[in-house]
């Protein structure tokens, strides 16, 4: 006898996976990717033009600065021109820009910051004007501090950098972790993120494979062999086979393409990378301790089977409603406005996850991981902070529940909807359906 | 083959079946017929279980319907389709196995039947490059493949083009023939009439009558004579003359009596000008309308 379930599923998956595009998007998906994460290295590693400022310094403010990296300042002579004979030769000039310092009377930094004028050839970059602004502010900062008789060598010495070495305790004795807050927040968002379009991209294509069943009309004649309920549940389950087989793919590949050329191709942005920052290769290997510390800071295992738990019972939640709501419907045009109420929880969770990751313990944070329609999102993006596990536990039980009520309830209105044709469907309608 | 009883489902504001008894012998070839809406559907769903009754109960062969029944059963729904992305082949096995069939089985027997059905080119086609007339084809293979022993048929004949009519017509007397039970739904009562041997009429979700269908139009038998005489006939006596024509060995009356029109018979047989004389049963369409209107006669005691 052959198991109608696994017989759904396997023509599901294969229907799709045989199918041109999912080739394409398998293997494009991954080099738009590692584009993603290369071509702004490459762009970067790029060497731009030199650009030449040329400043007319009345107030002597900059005057010896010669510029630093791709901008070089060079000067007019304050006393033989203005800024009438300033502009002239600059727009014959092959210079980039011309920068105008005056000096106002009395020498008086307030009116020299607000009438200092910056002309282009095309619009100066806002690399170029930050650049400027560096240079003016610390100018003027230091003339401001001698005139109150302030040595700004003394203030300069002063300047503190505070950097907090932060720990979490555990509850039980005095395990203490150092934390490493940026990479639990990228962690987590990127979690949080791929759930969310997994869970929408996959939930949409169940709907849309409900709705070709139903417009198709094959819809009675599976029926009159398996269980709507099967039928309903081999298609979640198959589309979510090829969910998987596609992220996994996508996975393998993009860190494969990523590491091959950044290794292959630019072997010396590596090692440009590692030689940077002061001290060379001790602080580089310093640094690589750092990582290494920060990444014994997060918990992995819980991440990781978080993230496949939140991963499915998420797309099966979402599924099934999308599910109900294609066999409600004969034409894809007609889902636009059903579909919104059902994706809205998604993309609260999502809005609000800045949020979550500013306060991960926060209220806000805690409600979002206990509604089940967020959770999947917002329970991931907590999760790399370490948060205490029963409310895992407690999350993961609401979710499963209603994982369970909203199948059932799907399978309920599906079984109506499948063989209902014509029919401008209401939300009273759709109520009426499920106490058939 | 199907004995229905007391069977009654109720949708949100309309009682689609009231308590409706019905039985389907084995080997027949029955017709559910009935107005658009009377019912017909809901009852096939139920067969199929696509539906469950809200009160009542179905029995397949001697005992109640099961679930895996479903595999003895072939159902061509009024609303048909196919996957249309789905090669025809491979979509023909899929809806064998769902049915309980083994890959090979299901191969061997489609090859056969799209040898039969001169379509053993489509095998490789995706649906969607089929004509409407081919996928008609494939739909009724995928129908009858598992070799069901009770065939249902809603509406079989809208939709499908005359020459495919008259194949699946054909080819399903031949299943009845091999012992298939067959049910015919329609509300084109005429057209099923010469291929049914059993009927039951619905209307509103109650079955009108259910029979034979011969018993059933001896028994709304109207008096209702049709006569081929050689010469013109004027007069009828107690008959009131219904239709008249020309037919080539004389002229064809239709003519209505009260009671047995014995003495007319006789004295035209006396003349020797009776080329023909028979009893005009009347059609299923007529005997819809005489029981929408004057109510079903009760089965006279045997």
């Amino acid at each position: 006898m052959n198991n109608p379930i696994l017989l759904i599923i396997q023509r599901e998956f294969l229907s799709r996976v045989r199918k041109k595009t999912f080739l394409l998007v398998t293997i494009l998906g991954p080099l738009v990717f590692a584009a993603l994460l290369i071509v702004p290295g490459i762009l970067a590693s790029m060497p731009e033009d030199d650009k030449k400022i040329i400043v007319l310094d009345e107030a002597a403010l900059i005057i010896p600065e010669e510029g630093r990296g791709e901008y070089q300042l060079e000067y007019l002579d304050p006393r033989e021109n203005d800024l009438v004979t300033a502009k002239e030769f600059f727009a014959e000039s092959e210079y980039d820009a011309l920068l105008y310092i005056p000096t106002g009377e009395n020498w008086d930094p307030d009116f020299i910051k607000n009438n200092i004028l910056l002309f282009g050839k095309e619009d100066p970059s806002i690399n170029m004007v930050q650049f400027l602004d560096g240079i003016l502010e610390d100018r003027l900062n230091k003339q401001k501090l001698l005139r109150n008789g302030v040595d700004p060598e003394v203030v300069a010495q002063s300047a503190t950098q505070v950097s907090i070495q932060s720990y979490t305790v555990g509850e039980e004795g005095e395990e203490e972790q150092q934390s490493a807050t940026g990479l639990k927040m990228g962690l987590g968002y990127i979690a949080g993120m791929f759930i969310y379009f997994f869970i929408f991209f996959y939930s949409v294509m169940v709907m849309r494979g409900v709705i070709e069943e139903k417009s198709s009309r094959i819809v009675e004649v599976i029926i009159s062999s398996v269980r709507p309920f099967q039928l309903m549940m081999g298609k979640i389950l198959g589309i979510g086979a090829v969910g998987v087989v596609q992220f996994v793919i996508w996975v393998v590949l993009s860190g494969g393409i990523y590491l091959a050329t950044t290794t292959l191709l630019f072997p010396e942005m590596l090692a440009e990378q590692a030689a940077a920052g002061p001290g060379g290769a001790e602080a580089a290997s310093i640094q690589g301790f750092e990582i290494f510390d920060q990444l014994r800071a997060i918990n992995f295992p819980l991440i990781i089977g978080g993230f496949v738990f939140y991963f499915f019972a998420g797309y099966f939640l979402y599924s099934a409603m999308f599910a109900a709501l294609g066999s409600a419907i004969d034409q894809e045009a007609d889902s636009q406005q059903f579909m919104m109420p059902v994706t809205v929880p998604m993309l609260i969770a999502l809005v609000t996850a800045a949020n979550v990751i500013q306060d991960p313990n926060g209220p806000l944070a805690f409600w979002m991981s206990m509604i089940p329609f967020t959770a999947p999102i917002s329970m991931m993006i907590r999760l790399p902070f370490g948060i205490p596990i029963w409310q895992v536990f407690v999350s993961g039980a609401i979710l499963i529940g209603t994982f369970f009520t909203m199948v059932a309830l799907a399978g309920k209105i599906y079984r109506v909807g499948i063989l209902m044709y014509g029919k401008k469907i209401t939300w009273k309608e759709l109520y009426k359906w499920l106490r058939h | 083959m199907i004995k229905a009883t007391n069977v009654t489902k109720r949708y949100s504001q309309k009682l689609a079946l009231d308590a409706i008894n019905l039985s389907i012998p084995k080997g027949s070839v029955f017709g559910l017929l009935g107005p658009n809406g009377a019912g017909k559907t809901s009852f096939i769903r139920i067969m199929n279980q696509i539906t469950a009754p809200d009160e009542g109960q179905v029995f397949f062969g001697d005992r109640a319907l099961q679930p895996r029944d479903i595999a003895r059963i072939g159902y061509l729904p009024e609303e048909r389709g196919l996957y249309k992305k789905m090669k025809v082949g491979e979509q023909v096995l899929y809806l064998a196995r769902l049915k309980g069939l083994s890959t090979a089985e299901a191969k061997l027997r489609a090859k056969k039947w799209f040898e039969r059905l001169e379509m053993a080119d489509f095998w490789e086609k995706k649906v969607e490059d089929l004509s409407k007339g081919m996928a008609q084809k494939v739909q009724f293979v995928t129908t009858v493949l598992h070799e069901p022993e009770l065939l249902i048929f809603d509406e079989p004949f809208t939709g499908f083009d005359p020459i495919n009519t008259n194949l699946i017509k054909r080819e399903i007397l031949r299943l009845s023939e091999e012992g298939a039970t067959v049910i015919f739904s329609t509300h084109r009562m005429e057209s099923v009439e010469e291929i049914c041997d059993h009927i039951g009429l619905i209307n509103n979700g109650q079955v009108m009558v259910e029979g034979p269908l011969l018993d059933i139009r001896k028994r709304y038998q109207n008096g209702t004579y049709s006569f081929v005489v050689k010469e013109a006939v004027e007069h009828w006596g107690e008959g009131t003359l219904l239709e008249e024509s020309k037919h080539h060995t004389g002229n064809n009356y239709t003519v209505k009596f009260e009671s047995y029109p014995g003495m007319v018979v006789s004295e035209l047989a006396a003349k020797g000008t009776l080329v023909a004389f028979e009893e005009v049963l009347p059609s299923v369409q007529d005997i819809f309308i005489e029981i929408v209107e004057n109510g079903a006669k009760l089965v006279p005691h045997e």
